[in-house]
């Protein structure tokens, strides 16, 4: 099996906090997984283990990406190598124009990949069209990068670095929380036109909301800093109804 | 995140530390009336400069060093230091100018060869107390524009010095005017006449080179009735341990109808991170706006200098006078900056508008200072002051200290501050999107400064994007 993702007896603390104890973790190339758990789980100190975010230092385990271990390579590495995580609450940079901020990545992305960067006109032409199809204001692209923008569009503007910077694998933390039913299905429209067999997806959610608009393939239940279940999309009603309490470690 | 690496980060290194291996003529140190009157026998001034200076050394000498500033350094020993310093060589034309110093230059980015400027940017070249090299000076005075070194115009127009210097920073201004009117060696004169409009960038650039020289210019502009010229000054000195004093004047005059642009990007070394070395950079600039709608604007990129004490000051005396004071000052390493401006409204309709974005790092204390001024006449002022600090890691400083006086009871005054922290939630945001931690950090700081950068004149902002970058970025990983 190819899986895009090996986690293996990851032990993450925050702080002094241990939140991971021995996560093991396999996610296949091309498929959708949702991890769902109580609050408090874990599940967003996963997220920041995989990225390599400052908050979280790793005491024990492995986290293997294409095969190869990336807890030692910097956040901005791991990115160009096909990571991307959209942010639970994207942080405002004020006098950062999010075009500019955009283009820069897009093209930093291209010369890590041999490929020519694109030039202005090239990158506005595509931003301002994928833009459109997720009913983003026009004037966001021209903005400071998410600097009093609304909770959905915010989740939008995500989901335009997401759809621009054509990741390999991508984490969705929370995308769901916050957004009304519109929001949530540009966004969920957005996933969906880059699922094409290849990405993999890894869903973060505590509701079920977003699963409606995007069909996972395996669900993942992690529950006091490891998996304790996974599934196929089945789990979900389940989880909804019967709650983490009863499930039994398997 | 680790404080070390956005440290690496923010302590570019300094790229103009080169020394000019060339003969000098350098005084002995020390400062006394025979001093200065050798320096003006040097220059070949008419008496009556010579006696200025006299007056001007008794004055500082019954003076005190001012020290309200919030800034902290070694005593300054004046005796210590040499008054006078040049290349021995004094060139007719450019092919005698020595090739070492034509070389420098070009290291510095500014050619001396009038042929191969493209940019229509003339230059007067100062190295340590006298101008090398004024480009261009021919061309312009076809149009009646006076382009040269001060020492030459002392020489050639002392009808227009006689009139102009000291009259808006007189002799006995303050310490470090008063040490300058006594001991300035060179500097820069222009002066536009009625009605012309300056067909080039006017520049000047500094460099200072000798060892234990001080280095005291005076600059001197013009610009009369309804006439406009912009005018750009560069400064850099070689990496020395020993700090080296910089105290230079600059007066500016405005009558009516004209306008002066002047731009600043200064660089002179800061020293290291232990506050060892680097220029004391202490500077009087002041414009009068003397005729009914002139306009002046300030525009200073600062980041160099161990310690600045500097406030470009606007005196809008004319109605419906314009002043404008537009700064980026960034300290990193140790260095420290008391900087920003007066505006000082006498004449009615008078407006001035005052941005300033300071930038402090690693150990760097950035201090804005200024002053709005409204006398009982100015009907109609109007003033709006903009002060942001920007910060990045947690040992810097920025601190503000704006003085309001208002005489009038029909001034509009509006003051906006803001004090913001790069933080590392920002830091990591950019990072996960695979811009590397120093390209985060320069786009967080150009997006801080654009305000400011898109007042200078083109080829300026180019330049000045890229000194903000070597020292704010330097060598990470």
């Amino acid at each position: 099996m190819n899986n895009m993702i090996e986690i293996k007896n990851l032990h993450v603390d925050i702080g002094d906090k241990s939140i991971l104890k021995g996560l093991n973790l396999s996610l296949e190339a091309g498929k959708v997984h949702v991890i769902m758990g109580p609050n408090g789980a874990g599940k967003s100190t996963l997220s920041k283990a995989i990225v390599g975010h400052y908050d979280v230092s790793v005491k024990e385990g492995e986290i293997l990406y294409k095969g190869k271990s990336i807890l030692e390579e910097a956040p901005e590495v791991r990115a160009l190598n096909g990571i991307f995580m959209s942010f639970q609450n994207p942080v405002e940079v004020p006098g950062v124009n999010n075009a500019y901020f955009l283009r820069t990545a897009v093209n930093a992305k291209r010369v890590f990949e041999g490929k020519e960067e694109l030039n202005a006109a090239e990158f506005l032409r595509a931003s301002k069209n994928i833009a459109k199809e997720l009913g983003m204001k026009p004037e966001l692209i021209n903005r400071s990068l998410n600097e009093g923008f609304s909770g959905g569009e915010k989740k939008r503007n995500e989901t335009l670095q997401m759809l621009m910077l054509e990741p390999d694998f991508i984490i969705l933390d929370e995308i769901d929380s916050g957004l009304d039913i519109d929001a949530l299905r540009a966004v969920s429209e957005g996933i969906n036109t880059i699922k094409d067999g290849k990405r993999t997806f890894l869903i973060i959610t505590h509701y079920s909301r977003i699963l409606e608009y995007v069909e996972p393939d395996f669900v993942h239940v992690l529950k006091d800093g490891k998996i304790i279940k996974t599934a196929g999309p089945e789990l979900v009603a389940e989880l909804e109804e019967k709650g983490y309490t009863t499930l039994e470690e398997s | 995140m680790a404080q070390e690496e956005i440290n690496k980060a923010v302590s570019g290194e300094y790229k103009l530390g080169f020394e000019i291996d060339i003969d000098e003529e350098t005084v002995p140190p020390g400062l006394n009336e025979s001093i200065i009157r050798f320096i003006s026998k040097k220059k070949k001034e008419p008496q009556w400069m010579a006696e200025w200076r006299l007056q001007a050394y008794e004055k500082w000498q019954k003076m005190q060093e001012p020290h309200w500033a919030h800034i902290h350094y070694e005593p300054i020993d004046y005796q210590s230091i040499s008054y006078f310093s040049a290349p021995k060589q004094t060139p007719e034309n450019l092919d005698e100018v020595d090739p070492k110093i034509l070389e420098a230059y070009k290291k510095l980015g500014i050619s001396l060869e009038e042929q191969k400027q493209l940019q229509g940017i003339a230059v007067d070249a100062v190295v340590d107390s006298v101008s090398v090299k004024t480009t261009f000076s021919d061309e312009l005075k076809k149009q009646g524009i006076i382009f040269c070194s001060i020492s030459e115009a002392i020489q050639d127009y002392p009808e227009l010095i006689q009139k102009y210097m000291f009259s808006v920073v007189p002799k006995t201004d303050n310490y470090f005017a008063a040490l300058n009117a006594a001991v300035f060696t060179d500097g820069t004169f222009v002066y536009i006449p009625k009605g012309v409009r300056c067909p080039m960038e006017l520049s000047t650039y500094f460099r200072i080179n000798a060892l234990n020289t001080g280095q005291f210019e005076r600059t001197l502009i013009v610009a009369d009735e309804g006439s406009y010229v912009s005018y750009n000054e560069g400064c850099s000195a070689p990496m020395r341990d020993e700090s080296q004093l910089h105290a230079a004047v600059v007066e500016l005059i405005i009558m009516k109808d004209a306008e002066i642009k002047y731009s600043t990007i200064q660089n002179w070394y800061p020293g290291d991170i232990n506050g060892k070395g680097g220029i004391y950079n202490f500077v009087t600039k002041r414009a009068l706006c003397k005729g009914d709608n002139s306009k002046v604007s300030w525009t200073q990129v600062e980041t160099g200098s161990a310690i600045t004490w500097k406030y470009p000051s606007c005196i809008l005396q004319g109605d419906n006078s314009v002043g404008e004071f537009y700064s980026v000052a960034v300290t990193t390493l140790a260095q420290q900056a008391d900087t920003g401006t007066k505006m000082i409204h006498l004449g009615t309709n008078t407006s001035s508008t005052i941005i300033s974005k300071g930038i402090s790092a690693m150990k760097g204390q950035n201090s804005y200072r200024g002053l709005v001024k409204i006398a009982a006449k100015a009907e109609g002022a109007h003033n709006y002051s903009e002060c942001d600090s920007l910060l990045i890691g947690s040992e810097c400083g920025a601190h503000t200290f704006p003085y309001l006086e208002d005489k009038s009871s029909h001034a509009k005054i509006e003051h906006e501050a803001t004090t913001t922290k790069i933080s590392d939630e920002q830091l990591f945001y950019l990072r996960q999107r695979g811009v590397s931690e120093e390209d985060a950090v320069s786009m967080i700081v150009h997006g801080f400064c654009k305000e400011v950068f898109s007042k200078l004149p083109m080829e300026y902002a180019v330049e000045a994007k890229a000194l903000l970058e070597l020292t704010l970025e330097g060598s990470v990983g």
